[in-house]
């Protein structure tokens, strides 16, 4: 299994192959609390790095979400429209958001022990 | 955001060791969540769920004439509380503007138990002070007496006391004990369910935390945070100070004009108050439940018709009722109960209806304290 990266805004990526599945950390889920509803993209869609894909609301605040890489959607979670929770109960499991062929290299991503660090500094 | 200076109360460890994710609230380290927002707002609904209160002010104002002095801080009428009787009343400015909501506790003629909201404390205690007679004693028992609330349908059959619960009423209040430990026992809330809340010595509060958790365990209560507790408090149409309200509000205009009590004689803001009835209310606040994806959110513009009619106060997302819910200070005059408005929540547009206070009306026994 490829290793897992991060990025500063929470979220987090596993690229094996050219496919990258992409989803929030486990501070993320914590921070935002009970999660109710997600916006995300279709299949098909671009995607930037930096740049807002969709939009996670929780019982607490309504936040943006980042995409880690350049790349268009080919699959998304749509368990999540029944069922937001499961990004609570398993953010790196079945709470998965997006699978994404990725296009270029991609740059910037964080270690888990940068990420880390990272969020720590920030909390 | 650093919890370094935020203090802990009594039951911090029993938090902890339930999984309680912690935040900072007025101060305190308090629990947003145990398990999960909706199990525990869906528990204070269905069964009971058991809060961690011991973060709000707990002051005591005792000695001869404390009657009279409260009676000229406060807005509503402390001589229509009789011994045993809380009553929810508010400290006002000379202005008129709201200093803070709070509940006094007559445990005697002239001895008073006074729950402030954390936030406000200091402020409070500032104001109080200032305006303290000689023989009028004024205390902070905030630390020394921890504060719990059971809240829920099933809360006077699983309290484990052997106070009868059935002789107390809504407001009132009496010396009991909790599982061997005593306790004062109120039957007031926070939720708009039937319930109870127990000021028990801090250095006891765990064995008592543990006891009614225990006591409920069968039927399905929970420990709740704060999360369950604004949910709750938002369908129930119950203000919270600093989102509601604040001292640029006056009584009026946050809909509490049925605490303000002009013909008991004169306290501090009355005269500023009566000029405010008598002009009649600039805002009014109405409840607010969103259609799909809709989540009313603090400050958002609330428009009718296109055209801005006032702000939203508060605002969650209500597993129990499945949609968003929030209040809303409105121009008075500019929209009414069963009006469809639009919320501007960053920087797009949700619809929501706007409807009366409560939202939801629970099991709690009278309706005094939801009143508009």
């Amino acid at each position: 299994m490829a290793e897992r990266k991060y990025t500063a805004t929470h979220e987090w990526i596993v690229i094996d192959g050219g496919r990258a599945t992409i989803g929030i950390t486990d501070f993320a889920q914590a921070q935002l609390g009970d999660v109710v509803f997600l916006e995300l993209p279709k299949t098909g869609a671009k995607v930037a790095p930096g740049e807002a894909f969709g939009v996670i609301e929780s019982v607490k605040a309504a936040s943006d979400l980042y995409a880690p890489v350049a790349g268009s959607v080919v699959e998304v979670n749509e368990r999540l429209v029944q069922n937001p929770e499961l990004v609570n109960k398993d953010p790196y499991g079945e709470g998965w958001l997006l699978k994404v062929e990725v296009e270029g290299e991609p740059q910037g991503l964080l270690t888990e022990a940068e990420y880390k660090a990272d969020a720590k500094a920030e909390h | 955001m650093s919890l370094a200076a935020a203090e802990r109360t009594a039951l911090h460890a029993e938090h902890l060791a339930l999984g309680g994710r912690l935040v900072d609230f007025g101060g305190w380290e308090l629990p947003q969540q145990y398990s999960s927002i909706r199990d525990e707002h869906i528990a204070v609904r269905k069964a009971a769920g058991l809060f961690d209160l011991s973060h709000m002010g707990r002051l005591e104002v005792r000695g001869s004439g404390a009657s009279g002095y409260l009676q000229g801080l406060l807005t509503n009428d402390v001589a229509q509380v009789g011994v045993g009787r809380a009553q929810y009343t508010l400290l006002c400015r000379e202005d008129g503007g709201i200093l803070d909501d709070l509940v006094i506790y007559r445990r005697g003629e002239d001895d008073f138990l006074v729950v402030v909201n954390a936030s406000n404390r200091e402020k409070d205690v500032a104001w109080l002070r200032q305006h303290l007679p000689a023989e009028v004693e004024l205390g902070d028992r905030t630390h020394s007496l921890s504060l719990l609330a059971l809240q829920g349908p099933k809360a006077e059959a699983v309290l484990p006391t052997g106070l009868d619960l059935s002789g107390l009423p809504y407001f009132g209040f009496s010396a009991g004990e909790v599982a061997g430990v005593p306790a004062l026992i109120s039957r007031t809330g926070y939720t708009g369910e039937d319930g109870f809340e127990l000021f028990v010595d801090s250095k006891r509060a765990v064995e008592v935390w543990r006891a009614v958790l225990e006591a409920g365990r069968g039927a399905g209560v929970l420990p709740c945070g704060l999360g369950a507790r604004d949910a709750c408090r938002l369908e129930a149409g119950l203000r919270l100070y600093g989102n509601d309200m604040d001292e640029s509000t006056n009584p009026y205009d946050a809909g509490l004009g049925w605490t303000v009590k002009l013909q008991k004689g004169p306290f501090i803001g009355s005269e500023a108050l009566a000029e405010v009835k008598a002009r009649g209310p600039r805002r009014r606040m109405l409840g607010l439940t969103g259609d799909e994806r809709t989540i009313p959110r603090h400050d958002s513009p609330v428009l009718r018709e296109g055209r801005e009619v006032g702000r939203v106060t508060s605002g969650t997302f209500s597993f129990f009722l499945n949609r968003g819910v929030g209040m809303a200070s409105l121009a008075a005059g500019e929209a009414e109960a069963g009006d469809r408005v639009e919320i501007e929540i960053r920087g797009r547009t949700g619809v929501a209806e706007l409807v009366s206070l409560p939202i939801y009306r629970g099991s709690v026994k009278s309706p005094t304290a939801s009143k508009n």
